[in-house]
């Protein structure tokens, strides 16, 4: 085998390790001096990274390790794209990072955060249900230790706890699944695999349980019944993380494995997407209106966008393809700017994260409740901000396949999100309140990050050009 | 860079003047140099349209204008004009211009005040010069939402209530158009989202159309305040602040009547004609409802809401009588509906900013207090109710006149039905006009009342000099309006 193919196909799984490594030994080595550096110097590795992995360097797909590992054009835009938010949640970090009792683990959060984002590029360009599976576990693992970062306090360890239980019974019965798959067609590799899928019984149940491990992920109703409570739990920076980097890569990797694998049982995974994909925005959409723990909120908020992706999950086309990437990246950086705002205020404020506590924001603090409020309009799918022009192509791209049915119930489902995204708006600007959180001003790390967020939602939607770049790559499944 | 494209462009940059100025002073200039440049644009774009349809330019659209903005879904910036939105355009310019003056006493938020109304200008102007469907609608929701904040923050009553009522209905009607739009483009093949070229493909299949048609009209019928949808109109016009009362009931409820007819019945000509009876029912019944409730109505923006109910109902009864006549007169009565309730909200809220009451059972004999502002709400009034010399009469008479032309029993019944609502409309008109201008006053607070200011005169007068130049010079106007109107007409009736 040719060793120079690895380097020049898996260059970002690579490069990553690379900076994984120097985070972990600068842990080790670094003096005082160097630990204060530290966030800026893991930010720059981060960002030269980006730099260098963002954009495909080949324009066919490839197989390597005798076809585990599938390099893409595609896979690496989406990889890109979940640097980015890996970026922007570092950048997050660092307010919450700095007090007393998280600053000497500073180390751990970088390191374990790379490796959760190392996992989900390898279970993206997994081949081979081996890799995928150990892809999965290497983003889930961590991503436990995350959540309990704040080990003290009793709510961060809590979720910690109902995470990594709800996530292992989750991986059981994928795997459960996949050793059925191995059974009836006496493969794991996903190109030989296709062509001994038949949709007999044992399949159907097969499928069911893989999808089940990944609709954890996702947190698709009704799987989701962890996700209130480890997103209220968990630090506000890892919650951020854990609803657009991991929903993204999850969604992202769904599709690719039941456009390729399942090709042959479209008609039953569709069918099961189309139950989920009701249940996950109606759902969710509904226990979002009672929410008034904004993290809580976003929760929810955030299972029904990820009912929206998988609109374009179940279209099945190249062109659903580009609008989950294109979807994904303007849910992010929506998503990203309203966990920022909530986690700068929480810092600033003494752990205020109700919705009432919100009241008269606007007279306090003008940039951040506009922030928040430009933040909730994309995710509302309000023009001219990216959001609108994201929640239209995937209606474009499941209306193409025939879901008119299915659209049209998204669509009602958009005017419900629109009501209690309002009443976030509605709080900030409209409801008086004698004592509003304090006058703060932000830290430098956190501006810049919501100032990118920001640009990505006024510029995203306007700018065709980013649309049809990604599309330019979504045919290389 | 065509001139269509200032029309968005203008408010966008007066939004960015907005951010930068430091004082009340320097917002009212910005202000008063935007809008009086959109209404000087608006008044030249009339004679440059003029002009070219006089140089026999025949083509639909004029002044068209496009480039590629999303290649996958054939979506453009694309843009251009006929007389209806000509005539459109510049009733927007005219409102804008006018609920500037209107809002010159603003004290809370005025900067914030001010960039929310332009972006509400910015999707006005944009739906009227977009010829793209994506555009159009992505202009159509530009403009909804910021009616949320001008409403819940600045407006008065149970404004919480009213904002989000008129949101959630206004944007509940956006998602049956969304969905319609899909519909129409992927049911003409998937090719483009271009008004005219979808037009001129014709092949949308006749059982797709019979369910698109509904669910755009209505979509389009909710801002249009078609009954039963209509129940967002009463609360937000009450609650909104005057110049949002006037932009919203002035333009922003055309902007439902012209979708009804540029989008869902020009482009799914067949489904108009088979279930246009079923929708004539439904603006009946807004026509003779609208104007019933009013006379009941003890509030005067109330009293002036559920009027414009009954006015906007009437476009969208006169578009769907389906003869040129009768859409001339639909034009022209958005013309004139936008130009006096403009004209009444704004006076009502010069009244309520000086009595702080609109109950009519608390005000009388205001027309020896005020005389200036008295007279001109009976001009409002008079023009409400269709006199002749007025805007309203021309409006009316046209859309009458051609709904009588259809000659089977149906159209003329419900003909007749919808004319009583001329007798109504009087009823509420004089019984409120003689309620509160003349008698004496007994409140005596009221007594110490002044008249209007300077900048709240600017703006009456400018908006009865357009009622009376509409009443009294109708035809430079209709003749604009109907021969764009007779192919759209043709191409539904064919």
């Amino acid at each position: 085998m040719d060793y120079s193919a690895i380097f020049s196909y898996m260059y970002t799984e690579i490069a990553l390790v690379g900076v994984t490594a120097v985070a972990l030994i600068y842990d080790l080595i670094a003096g005082k001096c160097g630990r204060r550096a530290f966030h800026g110097v893991i930010c720059a590795l981060l960002l030269l990274f980006i730099a260098g992995t963002v954009w495909p360097y080949h324009g066919e797909t490839a197989r390597i390790f005798g076809g585990m590992y599938i390099y893409s054009p595609s896979y690496v835009i989406i990889k890109s794209i979940l640097a980015i938010g890996t970026l922007l949640v570092f950048l997050q970090a660092d307010s919450w990072l700095r007090k007393e009792d998280t600053e000497f683990k500073r180390g751990e959060f970088y390191v374990l955060t790379l490796s959760t984002l190392l996992g989900m590029d390898f279970m993206i360009s997994a081949g081979h249900f081996m890799m995928f599976f150990i892809g999965l576990e290497l983003a889930s693992v961590p991503m436990a230790c995350l959540v309990a970062f704040d080990k003290y306090k009793h709510n961060s360890a809590e979720a910690g706890a109902k995470y990594i239980l709800s996530a292992l019974f989750a991986s059981g019965l994928m795997l459960y699944g996949i050793s059925f798959f191995y059974g009836t067609t006496g493969t794991l590799y996903f190109d030989d695999m296709t062509s001994g899928i038949n949709g007999s019984a044992l399949q159907i149940l097969a499928m069911v349980f893989f999808f089940t491990g990944l609709g954890f992920k996702i947190s698709l109703v009704p799987f989701h019944l962890w996700t209130a409570d480890t997103y209220e739990g968990a630090p506000t920076a890892v919650t951020s993380y854990l609803s657009v980097v991991s929903k993204a890569a999850a969604a992202f990797a769904l599709m690719v494995v039941l456009i390729k694998v399942f090709a042959p049982m479209t008609e039953y995974w569709q069918m099961l997407l189309y139950i989920v994909t009701v249940l996950s925005i109606t759902v969710a959409n509904l226990f979002a209106i009672r929410q008034k723990n904004l993290k809580r909120f976003l929760a929810f908020s955030s299972i029904s966008q990820a009912g929206y992706i998988m609109l374009a999950v179940i279209s099945g086309t190249p062109y659903g393809m580009t609008s989950l990437i294109y979807y994904v990246l303007v849910y992010m950086v929506a998503n990203m700017a309203a966990f920022g705002v909530i986690s700068v205020i929480e810092q600033n404020s003494g752990g205020k994260v109700g919705m009432d506590d919100y009241n008269g924001l606007y007279r306090t603090n003008p940039k951040l409740a506009i922030v928040m409020m430009l933040a909730v309009f994309s995710l509302a799918g309000i023009p001219p901000f990216a959001g609108f022009f994201s929640k239209f192509f995937i209606f474009a791209a499941a209306f193409e396949q025939g879901f008119h049915v299915l659209v049209f119930i998204a669509l009602i489902n958009t005017i419900i999100s629109l009501y209690y995204y309002m009443l976030v708006v509605k709080a900030m600007f409209i409801n008086p309140n004698d004592s509003p959180i304090a006058s703060f001003r932000s830290d430098n790390s956190t501006r810049l990050s919501l100032l990118l967020c920001l640009a990505g939602i006024l510029v995203l939607g306007i700018a065709s050009s980013v649309f049809d770049g990604i599309n330019l790559y979504s045919f290389g499944l | 860079m065509n001139i269509l494209s200032l029309f968005p462009a203008i408010p966008v940059l007066m939004m960015l003047g907005l951010w930068l100025s430091k004082n009340t002073k320097q917002i009212h200039a910005v202000m008063v140099a935007g809008s009086s440049l959109l209404l000087g644009l608006a008044i030249a774009l009339v004679f440059i349209f003029l002009g070219m349809r006089a140089d026999g330019q025949t083509a639909e659209m004029l002044l068209t204008d496009s480039f590629m903005w999303y290649k996958p879904l054939n979506i453009e910036y694309a843009v251009g004009v006929d007389g209806i939105s000509v005539a459109m355009i510049l009733l927007s310019a005219i409102i804008v211009f006018t609920g500037t003056f209107a809002s010159w006493k603003m004290t809370a938020d005025v900067k914030e005040f001010f960039m929310w109304f332009c972006l509400l200008s910015v999707g006005v102007f944009g739906f009227f010069i977009s010829t793209d469907l994506f555009t159009m609608f992505m202009f159509y929701e530009v403009a909804l939402i910021p009616m949320y904040l001008l409403i819940g923050v600045w407006g008065t009553g149970k404004k919480e209530y009213s904002a989000m009522k008129l949101t959630l209905m206004l944007m509940g009607g956006s998602a049956l158009i969304l969905i319609g739009i899909l519909g129409i483009y992927f049911g003409s093949g998937a090719t483009t989202m271009n008004l005219t070229e979808i037009a001129g493909l014709h092949n949308i299949p006749v059982e797709m159309q019979r369910i698109w048609f509904p669910i755009i009209f209505i979509g389009f019928g909710v801002l249009g305040a078609l009954f039963p949808f209509h129940t967002w109109s009463p609360d937000g016009h009450a609650s909104a602040p005057t110049a949002v009362s006037m932009l919203h009931a002035g333009v922003l409820m055309k902007l439902g009547g012209y979708g009804c007819f540029r989008i869902a019945m020009y482009l799914l000509p067949e489904a108009a004609q088979e279930l246009s009876w079923f929708f004539i029912i439904l603006t009946t019944i807004s026509v003779v409802y609208g104007a019933f409730s009013a006379c009941v109505q003890t509030d005067l923006k109330y009293i002036n809401a559920y009027s414009s109910v009954s006015h906007c109902g009437l476009v969208l009864f006169a578009i769907l009588m389906m003869n040129t006549t009768a859409a001339t007169g639909a034009v022209l009565q958005m013309l004139s509906h936008g130009l006096m309730t403009a004209l009444f909200f704004a006076l009502i809220g010069m009244i309520y900013g000086r009595t702080h009451t609109r109950d009519i059972r608390e005000l009388n004999g205001l027309m020896k207090i005020m005389p200036f502002l008295s007279v001109c709400y009976v001009i409002a009034g008079l023009a409400n109710l269709g006199l002749p010399g007025l805007s309203g009469f021309v409006a009316e008479m046209t859309i009458f006149n051609g709904a009588f032309m259809n000659n089977d029993t149906f159209h003329r019944v419900v003909t007749i039905i919808a004319c009583t609502s001329i007798v109504i409309t009087a009823v509420y008109i004089l019984r409120l006009v003689g309620k509160i201008l003349y008698g004496t006053c007994t409140n005596t607070e009221h007594l110490k009342l002044t008249d209007a200011t300077w900048d709240e005169r600017l703006a009456v007068i400018v908006l009865i000099a357009a009622i009376a130049g509409l009443g009294l010079f109708p035809l430079w106007m209709s003749d604009m309006i109907s021969e764009s109107v007779l192919p759209i007409i043709s191409h539904i009736l064919n």
